[in-house]
């Protein structure tokens, strides 16, 4: 991919020992959520884990917010975290609390756990609460036994092909990818030639001052490739948004937050509403992490208190609320 | 009186169903140890097939059974088989009956592979 591209500096606040050299940058256990701020175009990113902390005039002062919630997994009920439901309530509530409301909810997918329409029910009902307009795309748990036919019936019904669109909001340019569908055998996400084509056309008119923003399940850079944790052909669709000056990527699937900036991209992973997963390669397998039933809140409300800063005018994108 | 007669008129095809199972019995018994002699096992554990390969005989039958807390599925590279969505302790069966290497791997998360040679 752009592995030619030096990464950007990396402030450490937590002091947690993980080498980050390489391409993993920064992570920090789960979230409940993110809300995002577009400012000069410029994305930045805060947890809704920390909100007390979150300089509401900040928020105020962007021309756009809106939230990222990922991994709800509903109806997953081991015990790594038997109560997803109330886990995603909690973070309603974030969402709820903000004092400048967020324009639209963004989805990154895996909304139930085994795509059963009582799980879907159940996440639609919790986030009517927030009476926001929300955005999906799916996770490799959303579409099984039907190749996606249910995702496509609740949620895709105005996208392309498997569930791929965009839409404009405030001059920004917002692109939901799926890269869930037709996994092949050892292999990673995969968007197709057809996705690829359309974005191509999606965004070649657009001026390169345009803000874009990506968000798909699987992460749209290879964060772990061993445990799947990477898209085959993430890189051509990059190649097409090179033209522009600010493109954020915003994906989920690891259950963990990670941020890395590579040019004028910058990658963001949100954490799960319902259970973390371990770092990359620190255990057998990427398996839901058990934790005490008193700790699992706390660690699911822990931010990444990670601040990454390039050199480029764009480059602050996950500000440190500690 | 009356039942007695009922009873009688009843018992007819209670005593025929009871001598077709017997003359049947042989064969059950013989086909059930037939498949106990071949079939085999394969565990879904931390995301991955143990084993990863497994040679068994034609005619065998091989049960995958998910032992994560993830759900998972079995699923044929050539598509000869392939499992619904498997949930924790869920199982899937398939019958060998063509000699050959079967590759397949969880659709759900591609990384995971196993292969059946069938003899």
């Amino acid at each position: 991919m752009a592995a030619k591209i030096k990464d950007e500096i990396l402030h450490d606040h937590n002091h947690d020992g993980v080498d980050r050299r390489g391409f993993l940058k920064c992570m920090a256990w789960a979230g409940t959520g993110a809300l995002c701020v577009m400012q000069g175009g410029v994305l930045k990113s805060y947890s809704l884990s920390k909100l007390s902390d979150l300089d509401q005039s900040a928020v105020a002062a962007g021309e756009l917010s809106f939230v990222q919630i990922s991994d709800s997994h509903m109806g997953f009920n081991k015990p790594a975290n038997p109560d997803v439901a109330g886990t995603l309530k909690a973070a309603v509530d974030k969402i709820n609390a903000l004092e400048k409301a967020p324009e639209f909810l963004l989805h990154t997918g895996d909304i139930s756990h085994l795509s059963k329409p009582e799980e879907f029910d159940t996440v639609d009902q919790i986030l009517k609460a927030t009476r926001k307009e929300v955005f999906f795309v799916p996770g490799e748990h959303d579409v099984l036994n039907d190749d996606g036919a249910q995702f496509h019936e609740r949620y895709g019904k105005a996208s392309k092909g498997s569930g791929w669109y965009s839409f404009d909001k405030k001059g920004v340019h917002f692109v939901g990818l799926v890269n869930v569908m037709n996994l092949k055998a050892g292999g990673l996400g995969t968007l197709g030639h057809d996705q690829l084509e359309w974005l191509e056309d999606d965004v070649k008119h657009l001026k390169s001052s345009t803000p874009i923003v990506v968000f798909a399940h699987i992460p749209l850079w290879s964060v772990y490739p061993e445990w799947g944790w990477g898209t085959e052909d993430s890189a051509q669709a990059l190649a097409y948004l090179k033209k522009f000056g600010s493109v954020t990527v915003l994906n989920g699937h690891i259950h963990q937050t990670m941020q890395k900036v590579e040019g004028n991209v910058t990658f963001h992973t949100a954490a799960s509403t319902a259970f973390p997963q371990p770092q990359p390669g620190k255990a057998d397998s990427p398996g839901p992490m058990k934790v005490p039933a008193e700790q699992l809140r706390s660690i699911l409300g822990i931010t990444g208190v990670n601040y990454i800063r390039g050199q480029h005018a764009l480059a602050v994108v996950d500000s440190s609320l500690a | 009186m009356r039942r007695r007669v009922w009873s009688l008129v009843l018992g007819a095809p209670v005593v025929m169903a009871a001598s077709l199972l017997a003359t049947n019995s042989t064969s059950f018994s013989a086909r059930a140890e037939q498949t106990q002699a071949s079939s085999a096992e394969v565990k879904i554990d931390n995301f991955s097939f143990g084993p990863a390969t497994l040679t068994v005989a034609v005619g065998t039958t091989v049960t995958w059974t998910n032992r994560d807390d993830i759900p998972h599925t079995v699923v044929s590279d050539e598509k000869v088989f392939k499992s619904k969505v498997l949930d924790t302790d869920e199982k899937f069966s398939f019958t060998f009956t063509k000699p050959g290497t079967y590759a397949y791997f969880c659709s759900v998360h591609p990384k995971m592979t196993g292969k059946v040679v069938v003899q």
